[in-house]
């Protein structure tokens, strides 16, 4: 799909206006099983990223994206900021000082980040957290690249599985974080974490048609 | 509910700056950083960190001087730290015979801390940290996040503290803080919630007539509510759910901490030492020591919790060691 640093940073300032939009509704989720704070923490995060990289001119991509994460790790506390933080980092660190990147790129800076947030949280899959969505998605995207279907369509189907990852949240005993003191009682909630993650692989997607179509 | 503030979004900011004002001879703050080091700490010393979360005064800044921490960094409230403000307490107190941290186990402290100590360790200074634990509420990690880190931190500032001020390596005072995050456990109760500031409004509630046994110190759920009963049968209960997990024998020597939520009287709190010390001894058990009062609180909620820590020599002496810090001295 060959997105340069620009436009990559067209779509993380999109993110931001999308968790900012999605603010109120983040923080009733979180309210429900955690302390509810998810929303307010991410849009204050992301609005330390829009002034973190507003003047950088994306010819570095690798450094952009440490700044994202500086700027989540540093803005939005709790067990989010680190998360998301390590995620771009190690998605900065993989893609380094390349100008631009492809479809087979972006799926390696997800799995970084994917591996990153894993090892940083102790999470693996089925605990009721944003691995849920991203993990599901991650597989659907190599598979899709690997049947060579066209860049669109593979992101598509990468954020379909998102959603289904993201909405099963519903049926899983939270095992990490806050939620985890609930228990059983957890049942019945969306995890804030995987629908925060779902909604930015959804905003990429949509960001990308738009530049691509 | 009504609070004396100005501003929400101003209370940790606040709180620092009346606190540094009242105890100038004690403490003082890192420049543009919710940090809080010793007013003076000797050059050569293994400097203990902790922090977290805002809401729990005097924990921790109340707890930074001699013999106990070196630095406190403050949250938000029931925010834990971020990076950079813990990584600014690292370097303020670090005087090349490295840091201990000592994080209380929540998912948000855990991964900021353990970041931090990346950060510092690829900056060449020589960090290691341990995760009190002590709440029986929690069930095992198995199924949750582990169990919370609440009043029984308290003893490991204080003893990990005197260790350092000994002039122990980091190794050793290490390993006297695992000691007393192994020997200790903790239980708490609550009678009535708590408002974060910023929220404005309270983050449970509970009927007049109930109480939740094992509630957390942001208000987390506890193990199940009843009908509010006794003091006594209230201290036996919370006390069968510690010794179900650390058993005492007979000529065990304990140190007691009944600890005030910041909402209930220290009247209540003594009667609820007078029957946490009979059933000691009932026991047989050695109460050796005993602190009653407000250690770690949860804003206005009113409630206590009760820690039990387990002595050997080593832990009586250090237990015993000179401390003078702001709310915990033994002079």
């Amino acid at each position: 799909m060959s997105l340069n640093g620009q436009q990559i940073k067209q779509i993380i300032f999109k993110i931001a206006q999308m968790i900012d939009e999605n603010k109120m509704y983040l923080t009733e989720l979180d309210a429900a099983i955690g302390d509810g704070d998810h929303g307010i923490n991410m849009s204050k995060g992301f609005q330390a990223v829009i002034d973190k990289i507003k003047d950088d001119n994306g010819d570095n991509i690798g450094d952009m994206l440490k700044k994202v994460s500086m700027a989540l790790i540093a803005n939005v506390g709790g067990a989010s900021g680190p998360l998301y933080g390590t995620a771009f980092m190690k998605a900065g660190m993989w893609v380094g000082n390349r100008r631009e990147i492809s479809i087979e790129d972006y799926y390696n800076m997800l799995l970084e980040a994917l591996n990153g947030i894993k090892a940083r949280g102790r999470a693996s899959i089925g605990e009721k957290t944003m691995v849920d969505s991203l993990e599901p998605a991650i597989n659907e995207l190599k598979v899709s690249i690997d049947n060579k279907f066209n860049e669109l369509e593979c992101l598509e189907k990468m954020v379909n599985s998102a959603k289904l990852g993201m909405e099963n949240t519903k049926n899983i005993v939270a095992t990490k974080g806050r939620a985890s003191y609930l228990g059983e009682r957890s049942i019945g909630h969306l995890d804030p974490g995987a629908v925060s993650c779902y909604l930015i692989l959804k905003t990429i997607f949509e960001e990308v048609k738009k530049i691509k179509g | 509910m009504k609070k004396v503030i100005n501003n929400p979004n101003y209370v940790v900011e606040e709180m620092i700056n009346g606190l540094i004002k009242a105890y100038p001879e004690y403490l003082k703050r890192v420049d543009n950083y919710n940090v809080i080091v010793r007013k003076s700490a000797p050059n050569k010393k293994v400097a203990l960190v902790s922090g977290g979360g805002s809401g729990h005064e005097p924990a921790h800044a109340g707890y930074v001087g001699y013999g106990m921490l070196d630095a406190a960094v403050l949250g938000e409230v029931f925010t834990s730290p971020t990076p950079d403000q813990i990584y600014e307490a690292i370097k303020a107190v670090d005087a090349g015979d490295g840091v201990l941290l000592i994080i209380k186990n929540y998912t948000g402290d855990v991964m900021n801390f353990e970041i931090t100590k990346e950060m510092a360790e690829m900056e060449g200074i020589k960090v290691e940290s341990v995760i009190v634990n002590d709440d029986v509420a929690v069930e095992n990690s198995l199924y949750t996040a582990g169990r919370r880190g609440i009043a029984g931190t308290v003893f490991v500032h204080k003893i990990a503290g005197a260790m350092a001020e000994e002039g122990a390596s980091l190794e050793e005072v290490k390993r006297v803080a695992q000691k007393v995050i192994n020997n200790v456990r903790s239980m708490g109760m609550a009678l009535t919630p708590c408002t974060v500031p910023a929220a404005g409004k309270p983050n449970f509630t509970l009927q007049e007539d109930e109480m939740e046994i094992g509630m957390g110190i942001h208000g987390e759920p506890g193990t199940h509510r009843e009908k509010i009963k006794p003091a006594d049968e209230i201290v036996e209960h919370m006390l069968n759910k510690i010794f179900d997990d650390m058993p005492l024998s007979e000529n065990d020597d304990v140190a007691v901490m009944v600890n005030g939520l910041s909402g209930t009287p220290l009247m209540e709190l003594y009667i609820v030492n007078n029957k946490v010390n009979d059933v000691l001894k009932s026991k047989g058990v050695n109460v050796y020591r005993t602190y009653v009062g407000e250690y770690m609180t949860s804003l206005e909620m009113a409630g206590f919790s009760i820690s039990i820590l387990k002595l050997d020599e080593e832990l009586k002496r250090l237990l015993d060691a000179k401390a003078n810090t702001v709310a915990f001295k033994v002079l």
